[in-house]
C-alpha cells in the first residue's frame, strides 16, 4: 500500500464505543480500517449513517481516541500526542464540518474564529502582516473581504460560513484537511464552488479526507473512493474503479439507488432485493485486491 | 383540475414589514399529477406548501385563491380549513420522523386523530393494517411507541397515517432529505405507488433535490425568491429548460460520471435577494447572464409550449 510516502496513514484502527448504563453493552463503530491518504490527492470515504465515517474522521483529528490500531501522520503515530505536540499536529491537520451554522458562536461576529487562530498559534505575529494573512486566505477561498468581516453569522450565507471556516484551517499550514460533509447544508447553486475549492486547495498539494453520504459529489472531486458499511470497508480504489467496475454488491446496490438526472431508477432493473440479499456479513472477510488498486471484500464479490 | 391557485399571496410578518415568501403564485395540478416543487433554501416553496393546508400565526394570506376540485378551500380561515385537512388535503411534514406524538403508540394516536375528524378507529383498522404491510411495517407497529421504529420506519409510518383517509392533495415537504440512499428510494418508489393505488389523488413533493423529482414527478415547477420560474414536464426541466435560472441550476448538478479533473461545473454567482421589501422586476437579474432594462418589470409566468410555462422576458421571446 505505501509505495509512496503517505500523508495519513490508518493501520488497522478500530473504534468500540461503550453504550447502555454504565457502559454495559459495546458498540463496534469502526472495525479494522485501514488506508492512505496522500499528499494532493482527495479520498472520499462514502457511507450510509452508522457506517462510521464521521468517526474514522473524528479519530484522524484526536477529536475521539482510537480503541486499538494506529493512526500515522507522515509516518508519526499520532494517538501518543500530547500538550504542544498535538497543537504542532493541529497546525498541519484540520477539519471543517457538516453544519456551519453551529460552528459558530452567534453572539460573536464570524471573523472571531481568525482570531482564536491567532491567539493560539500566532501570537508574535503584527497586526498589519495578521491582516495580510487574512486577505490572503480570503482570496484562496474566494471570499470578498469586505462582505465578510465584522459580520454576525446571520448575516451571512451558508456557503460564506462554510468557506471562512475553510479560510481559517488555510490560516495554519496546514497539509491535511477533513472535510466532513461539509456540503450538505449549502444550496444547489453554491454547493458546486466549496466542492471546486476543494479541488483547487488540492492542485496546491494539500490532502483531503472528503467525507460523504453523497455518491454523486465524492465521484466528481475524489481521486480516490473508501466505501464503508457498518464500520468496516467493503470496497476501495480508484473512484473510476470503483465507480465505473464495482465489484461488491453493497456498492452496486448504493450505486443503482442514487438519484440520477437523465437516468430513471427502473433503468437500472430490479435488482436491488436479489443483490442486497447476497450481501454477506463478513465476520473474518479480507479485502482482496481484484486489480491493481481496488480492493473488495471477498464476500459478496463476483 | 385537482387545484388551482390563482395570484396566491403570503407574506410573513415581522416587525420591520412583510416577508414575500409567496408572491402572485398562479399554477394548477391535474388530477393523478404529481408535481415537484424544486428551489433553494429560503424561496419559498415550503411557504407555499404550507399556506395550502395550516396558515400559521406569522404567515398573513394578502391575496389569491385556492380551489380544490371545483370548491374554493378557504386557506386564510385556520377553523374552516378543519373540514378539509387530513379528509382532502394532506401533509407529510418535513421532519416527518418527529411528527409523531412520543407518548403514544402508534394505534392509539391514529384511533385520537381519527376521532378527532369524527370517525371511528374500527372501521378503519383493516385498511390501516393493510397499508402498512404494503409499505413493509408489520401489524405490531401499532403497539409500539415511535422511539422503537427507526427513521425509515417512522417515516413510511407517517406516510400510511397521512394518507389514510385518501385525500385529493398530499403534500410532502422534504420527506427524502434525511434518509440514507437506499431508504430514500424506497419512500420515493412509495409516493408514486400510493398515487397509482389511488389513496391519494394528486401530490406536490416539495425537495431541493432536482434528481429526485426526476424519478418521482410528472411536472416540475421552479421557484426563485418567492416567485414562479418555470413548470413544464420532469423530463423537459432537466433536459431544455428555458430559464436562465433552471438552466443554471440544472447545470452546476454533479452527475455520477461527471469528474472534476475532466468536466469542471460552475455555481451561480450571486445569492437571492432577500425577501423583505424585494426590488421590482424579475428577481432573478441580479445574477442573469441575459438580463436587459426589461427585466426592471416582472415577467408574467406565460404557455411557451405544451404544458411548459416560463417568467421570463428573453425566454419567452
Amino acid at each position: 500500500m505505501s509505495e509512496t510516502s503517505a500523508l495519513v496513514e490508518l493501520d488497522r484502527c478500530t473504534k468500540v464505543y461503550r453504550v447502555g448504563s454504565f457502559g454495559s453493552k459495546r458498540l463496534t463503530a469502526v472495525r479494522d480500517v485501514a488506508f492512505d491518504l496522500r499528499a494532493g490527492e482527495v479520498v472520499s470515504l462514502i457511507g450510509e449513517s452508522g457506517s462510521g465515517k464521521s468517526t474514522i474522521g473524528r479519530m484522524i483529528l484526536r477529536l475521539s481516541p482510537i480503541t486499538s490500531g494506529a493512526i500515522r501522520f507522515k509516518g508519526e503515530d499520532i494517538s501518543g500526542l500530547r500538550g504542544a505536540s498535538l497543537k504542532e499536529y493541529h497546525r498541519h491537520a484540520q477539519g471543517v464540518f457538516q453544519d456551519p451554522f453551529s460552528s459558530y458562536n452567534p453572539i460573536y461576529k464570524a471573523d472571531r474564529v481568525f482570531k482564536l487562530v491567532r491567539d493560539a498559534y500566532f501570537p508574535s505575529v503584527g497586526s498589519g502582516e495578521w491582516t495580510r494573512k487574512v486577505a490572503g486566505v480570503l482570496d484562496a477561498v474566494s471570499l470578498d473581504p469586505s462582505q465578510v468581516l465584522h459580520r454576525y453569522p446571520h448575516q451571512l450565507s451558508g456557503g460564506q460560513l462554510q468557506r471562512l471556516l475553510v479560510a481559517r484551517a488555510l490560516l495554519l499550514d496546514i497539509d491535511f484537511l477533513v472535510a466532513d460533509e461539509i456540503i450538505s447544508m449549502l444550496d444547489a447553486s453554491t454547493r458546486i464552488d466549496v466542492l471546486n475549492l476543494l479541488g483547487e486547495l488540492k492542485e496546491q498539494g494539500l490532502g483531503i479526507l472528503f467525507i460523504t453520504h453523497d455518491l454523486s459529489l465524492g465521484n466528481y472531486i475524489s481521486d480516490r473512493t473508501v466505501i464503508l458499511r457498518r464500520g468496516e470497508i467493503v470496497e476501495m480504489g480508484a473512484t473510476q474503479k470503483v465507480f465505473g467496475d464495482p465489484r461488491h454488491a453493497y456498492t452496486r446496490m448504493l450505486l443503482a439507488s442514487v438519484p440520477q438526472l437523465r437516468h430513471k431508477w427502473e433503468e437500472h432493473g430490479n435488482g436491488r432485493a436479489a443483490e442486497a440479499g447476497a450481501i454477506v456479513d463478513g465476520e473474518g472477510s479480507v479485502l482482496v485486491e481484484v486489480e491493481r488498486d481496488h480492493l473488495v471484500r471477498t464476500e459478496g464479490a463476483s | 383540475m385537482s387545484l388551482a391557485v390563482d395570484d396566491l399571496r403570503v407574506y410573513y410578518r415581522t416587525l420591520h414589514g412583510d416577508v414575500r415568501a409567496v408572491d402572485g403564485v398562479t399554477f394548477d395540478i391535474a388530477d393523478g399529477e404529481i408535481m415537484g416543487l424544486a428551489g433553494e433554501s429560503g424561496c419559498g416553496k415550503s411557504s407555499l406548501g404550507n399556506s395550502l393546508v395550516y396558515l400559521t400565526g406569522r404567515m398573513r394570506f394578502v391575496g389569491g385563491s385556492v380551489e380544490l376540485d371545483g370548491a374554493p378551500l378557504p386557506i386564510w380561515d385556520f377553523e374552516a380549513m378543519n373540514r378539509h385537512r387530513f379528509k382532502e388535503i394532506s401533509v407529510i411534514p418535513q421532519y416527518a420522523m418527529s411528527a409523531l406524538n412520543p407518548t403514544r403508540k402508534i394505534g392509539a394516536m391514529t384511533a385520537d386523530l381519527l376521532g378527532s375528524r369524527g370517525i371511528h378507529y374500527k372501521h378503519l383498522a383493516h385498511e390501516f393494517v393493510r397499508r402498512l404491510e404494503l409499505v413493509g411495517l408489520s401489524e405490531e407497529v401499532l403497539g409500539m411507541y415511535p422511539m422503537e421504529l427507526s427513521g425509515g420506519m417512522k417515516q413510511r409510518a407517517v406516510m400510511v397515517i397521512s394518507t389514510l383517509l385518501d385525500p385529493s392533495l398530499l403534500i410532502a415537504d422534504e420527506i427524502t432529505s434525511a434518509l440514507d440512499v437506499s431508504t430514500q428510494k424506497a419512500v420515493a418508489e412509495m409516493l408514486v405507488e400510493f398515487r397509482d393505488r389511488g389513496f391519494v389523488k394528486s401530490m406536490i413533493v416539495i425537495t431541493h433535490d432536482m434528481s429526485i423529482l426526476y424519478q418521482v414527478a410528472d411536472t416540475i415547477l421552479v421557484m426563485y425568491a418567492g416567485h414562479l420560474v418555470e413548470k413544464a414536464p420532469a423530463g423537459v426541466i432537466i433536459d431544455s429548460p428555458r430559464h436562465p435560472y433552471t438552466r443554471l441550476l440544472i447545470s452546476s448538478l454533479p452527475e455520477v460520471g461527471v469528474r472534476y479533473a475532466e468536466r469542471r461545473l460552475h455555481g451561480i454567482p450571486g445569492t437571492p435577494p432577500a425577501l423583505l421589501n424585494p426590488p421590482e422586476g424579475c428577481r432573478f437579474r441580479d445574477r442573469c447572464p441575459l438580463a436587459s432594462a426589461k427585466c426592471a418589470h416582472t415577467p408574467p409566468f406565460v404557455e411557451i409550449g405544451d404544458g411548459h410555462r416560463v417568467a421570463c422576458w428573453e425566454a419567452a421571446a
